[in-house]
């Protein structure tokens, strides 16, 4: 049975997203039930592939689609791939999206009124293409998965207020660019390797030696500046923070945490699993130090211009630059624990942001405005959502024991190892940084006088009733902010089991 | 527990006294051992690879729990005689952060590695803003922000890079040793940095020039200045930097590193300035602030000498300024409470209307200063003695200037109040009644003037517990 799982994953919300569909033109309202349910399933066979792989002797499931046997040695079919790393990013996924949906109960109807029974699908669609881009074995098959995702992101972006469909529209081109660029990288390996399966592709490469190649160079170029686009590496950034911060809020909730994280992932696999630690950190290659040096840069600007900032979605999404400059920093610093780090800082990340965008966009939806002001004299009339808050504000400044603590403990160690002090600098400056910003927030939540209700709050706030009162607000949104929170410590008090996690597989990769 | 028993006030503060007796019950148990030279550990579960949260009892360790604990009982009583005869507000939450602060203390006092102190450093600086805040009014903000932004600021720019770099030059291990915990893996130059940056970056110990969050945090109501201030807060902040001088680098390799002379200088460069500015002050208790100020940076140069006189001054320093320190700001808040006066220029003549608290200042003072036959005067005597063995004459002469500097910025209070007339107002002689502030102020002002004298007398438990660690 476990041997199925891989694909479970991905069919269940398949699945559910068709019903959806269905569903939705005789009952609406039935769309959230049926969704919470796929998705559930997801979540939870996605926690016993865990264990599954955990267990095994290889700690890794392999599945083939459809049965393909192998031919020459070489695969036909295209394979799915889970070892621990994938599993982990795999639950991250399917927890995050059960989660969401349970966020997303009250929202749907506000926010996309008309469209329910396709948000949900194009939710359900995204998590199978998020899930696949992280199992996938087939470097096509995970072009195929990127352009998935990117197509359902797209569309569920477009369906927030007036000018989330021209951030959309920028996310398309970019988005495009992006995809485009890993397809032509993808082209190159296959014309000279003749396979599309990563293993295989591995192999070849290294039964040839066809490292110093100018066409495998050329094509490992060619991905990562795919990949960091669709990631938002400074400065290929420039379509995330209106993307983010216009998207209804409950797609915004979802991809923030998600999607870029998903992407370093490929990030690392392609560098690691395909190309193999002596092609990417050999002296040859003047480009790790150039790289780590964009990283800085990335986590610097991403931290200025948050700062600069009055409207907190906006923040948020520029703190996620940042914190995507500390991912592509660590990984490309040293083998082991700059990796480890990183991938760490992956699940960390994704816990954080999450906690963080749920619990703004309660607050913007209550007081009606999404400026930093919004948050004045909260502390006393919605003390829950700031609790969750700060838990999350603590995590990006880097208190322990949250988790945000451990990933900067780890990458500044990586940092020391290395012997690179500009890294290790630049993420205490954005320490201090975002100390700053959230504590300006905390400031105001604790001591200002509730600001009154403005007349022209935020259209995609649009509530028929203009007496929004500020009090708590439903359970179904709480929860999921409690939830959130809560594996944000617990993934901080849990790191050393998860570190060494990653590290044996990181090991079993690089060999 | 405090929070459960909000709405009824004696039942809220007897938990507060209850746990506190509690707490000062537990560490006598462990005092014995820890006089027989056994260190005793808790393991509490690694939490990152190798590092465990760990509790290590030791001299050092017992001597800051002592003291922490036994003053927050009578911080307790005395809060409740100042908050209640203000009628301030918002007391559950103070009583609330003010026993999560004091367990903060104690996690450092026995925290066995650096990461566990970190921790517990910075819960300590998160509790204890809502009590420097607490007024709510703009200064209280400004003075809170000041608070944060410079001991969270100086932690996580400073202590943290440092604590990593301690942890991958060491391979991975953080725990205080009795030894050294770098060895030989450090140079000269890195040794210079990290230690400086250990230092400066626990800003708790108000060297300059992070010390400017002390006298802004004197917002706060008086308990809160009391204990924290000169007792938990402040003294964390030079234990931490006790650890780090004897327990990660160990004084045999800052010797052979030779890199102590430059925090020689700061803590000296501290002392005369904070003194100096602390003449200028009118208002009482921000006097006081700088007069921490300086006496904390004697703590710092005792042990910067590197000497086992001068760690043994340093620490029994520690125990000294804080029942001198806190008699001083308990006066102080006694003052406000029964007469509203804050500034110095109105204290005069005051004696008359407050005899015992003004007594009190007198004995406090004196210990501050130095002078025999109080507590003080020891752990200044082993500092001189320390600055001579480690042929600092210079830091000796500063050490002697700062005791004049410290007469002239604080006698003067006690003898106004005593010896002049306050000045007449409408030609009238006005008779001046008694009138002090209420029993639960003035009892444990008296308890730790009188604290300062017994500990001249018997001071030997402190320095049995300190030479568990200057011996080797």
């Amino acid at each position: 049975m476990t041997e199925h799982f891989p694909v479970l994953i991905l069919l269940v919300p398949l699945f559910g997203a068709l019903i959806v569909v269905l569903l939705g033109r005789e009952r609406p309202d039935q769309c959230w039930v049926t969704s919470l349910i796929s998705l559930g399933v997801s979540s939870l066979i996605s926690f016993f592939t865990i264990i599954a792989v955990l267990s095994g002797k290889v700690q890794t499931l392999r599945y083939r689609m459809g049965g393909w046997p192998e031919s020459d040695g070489y695969e036909v079919g295209i394979e799915l791939r889970v070892d621990i790393l994938a599993a982990l990013v795999v639950f991250a996924v399917t927890f995050v999206g059960f989660v969401n949906t349970i966020y997303s109960k009250t929202r749907a109807g506000a926010e996309v009124r008309g469209k329910i029974p396709f948000f949900y699908a194009l939710i359900q669609l995204l998590i199978v293409g998020l899930c696949g881009i992280v199992m996938t074995n087939d470097a096509f098959n995970l072009y195929v998965l990127i352009e998935i995702t990117s197509l359902t992101s797209y569309a569920l972006i477009a369906m927030g207020n007036r000018r989330a469909a021209l951030s959309s529209f920028n996310y398309v081109i970019m988005g495009t660019i992006g995809a485009s660029f890993y397809l032509i990288g993808v082209g190159y390996l296959y014309i000279k390797t003749g396979t599309l399966n990563i293993d295989d592709i591995r192999m070849v490469l290294g039964q040839n030696d066809l490292w110093e190649h100018q066409s495998i160079i050329v094509a490992f170029i060619f991905i990562m500046l795919g990949v960091w686009t669709k990631m938002a590496f400074f400065p290929l950034h420039g379509w995330l923070p209106n993307a983010y911060a216009y998207a209804p809020s409950m797609t915004g909730t979802f991809m923030a945490p998600l999607m870029t994280k998903v992407m370093v992932y490929v990030m690392i696999r392609v560098m690691v699993w395909v190309f193999g630690n002596e092609f990417v950190y050999s002296s040859q290659h003047v480009w790790g130090e150039i790289v780590i040096w964009m990283s800085v840069l990335a986590i610097v600007a991403g931290s200025l211009l948050a700062l600069a900032r009055t409207d907190i979605k906006k923040i948020l999404t520029y703190l996620i630059v940042a914190e995507v400059g500390y991912m592509v920093g660590g990984s490309w610093l040293a083998e082991g624990i700059g990796q480890a780090g990183a991938f760490y800082h992956i699940l960390s990340d994704a816990a954080m942001t999450f906690c963080l965008f749920i619990a703004a966009s309660i607050i913007v939806l209550r007081v009606g405005d999404s400026r930093v002001n919004a948050f004045d004299g909260l502390f006393r009339k919605m003390p829950l959502t700031m609790i969750g808050f700060t838990v999350g504000a603590l995590s990006m400044i880097g208190l322990p024991p949250t988790c945000g603590f451990f990933s900067k403990w780890y990458l500044i160690s990586a940092g020391i190892e290395a012997g690179h002090w500009g890294y290790a600098c630049a993420l205490i400056f954005s320490s201090l940084v975002n100390a700053v910003i959230f504590f300006r927030i905390f400031e105001r939540a604790y001591f200002g006088k509730i600001s009154g209700v403005k007349e022209d709050h935020f259209p995609s706030d649009s509530d028929a009733n203009p007496d929004i009162r500020i009090k708590e607000v439903p359970w179904s949104m709480l929860v999921p902010l409690f939830i959130a929170s809560g594996s944000v410590i617990l993934l901080g008090i849990m790191n050393r089991g998860l570190f060494e996690w990653i590290q044996t597989a990181l090991k079993i990769m690089n060999t | 527990m405090i929070l459960l028993f909000r709405k009824r006030p004696d039942a809220r503060e007897g938990v507060t006294f209850l746990a506190a007796f509690l707490k000062l019950g537990m560490i006598f148990m462990m005092l014995p051992l820890v006089k027989e030279g056994k260190i005793l550990h808790f393991r509490f579960g690694e939490i990152l690879p190798g590092i465990p949260i760990e509790f290590r009892v030791d001299g050092l360790g017992m001597l800051f729990a002592l003291v922490a604990s036994s003053l927050w009982i009578l911080t307790t009583l005395y809060s409740l005689g100042y908050m209640r005869g203000l009628k301030e507000h918002d007391q559950t939450r103070f009583f609330v952060c003010f026993a999560l602060s004091l367990s903060a203390t104690i996690g450092v006092a026995f925290a066995g590695n650096l990461l566990t102190l970190y921790i517990f450093y910075e819960i300590l600086s998160l509790s204890t803003y809502p009590l420097v805040t607490h007024n709510g009014d703009k200064e209280a903000r400004s003075g809170g922000r000041t608070y944060l932004s410079h001991l969270l600021g100086t932690s996580v720019a400073f202590v943290l890079p440092a604590m990593i770099y301690c942890y991958v030059k060491s391979g991975g291990d953080l725990n205080f040793t009795d030894g050294s915990l770098l060895s030989t893996n450090i140079g000269s130059d890195a040794g210079l940095i990290v230690l400086l940056a250990f230092t400066l970056g626990f800003a708790k110990s108000g060297l300059m020039p992070f010390h400017s969050w002390l006298p802004n945090a004197m917002v706060a109501p008086t308990p809160v200045s009391a204990l924290l201030h000169a007792v938990a807060v402040v003294k964390v902040g030079v234990f931490c930097v006790i650890r780090v001088f004897t327990g990660v680098f160990g004084t045999d390799l800052i010797e052979e590193l030779d890199i102590a002379t430059v925090i020689s200088y700061v803590a000296a460069f501290t002392i005369v300035v904070s003194s100096l500015i602390a003449l200028t002050q009118d208002n009482l208790k921000r006097r006081l602030a700088f007069s921490t100020v300086g006496q904390l940076a004697y703590i710092v140069l005792g042990v910067s000498f590197l000497t086992s006189n001068g760690v043994t001054g340093s620490a029994m320093h520690i125990a000294m300024h804080a029942f001198g320190k806190i008699t001083l700001f308990f006066c102080a808040g006694a003052i406000f409470v029964a007469t509203g006066k804050k500034y110095v220029s109105q204290m005069v003549g005051l004696g008359r209307q407050m005899p015992v608290t003004m007594l009190a200042f007198l004995l406090g003072s004196l210990s501050i200063i130095g002078l025999p036959p109080f507590g003080g005067a020891w752990s200044k005597w082993y500092l001189f003695l320390g600055a001579l063995e480690a042929d600092q004459l210079a830091m000796a002469v500063v050490l002697i200037i700062s005791s004049i500097l410290n007469i002239a910025y604080l006698l003067p209070i006690p003898i106004n109040a005593f010896f002049r007339r306050p000045p007449q107002e409408d030609g009238q002689v006005e008779t001046i009644k008694i009138k002090e502030a209420p029993m639960a102020c003035v009892v444990p002002l008296s308890i730790t003037a009188v604290g300062g004298l017994l500990l001249f007398i018997f001071p030997e438990l402190g320095f049995e517990l300190v030479q568990l660690i200057t011996k080797k």
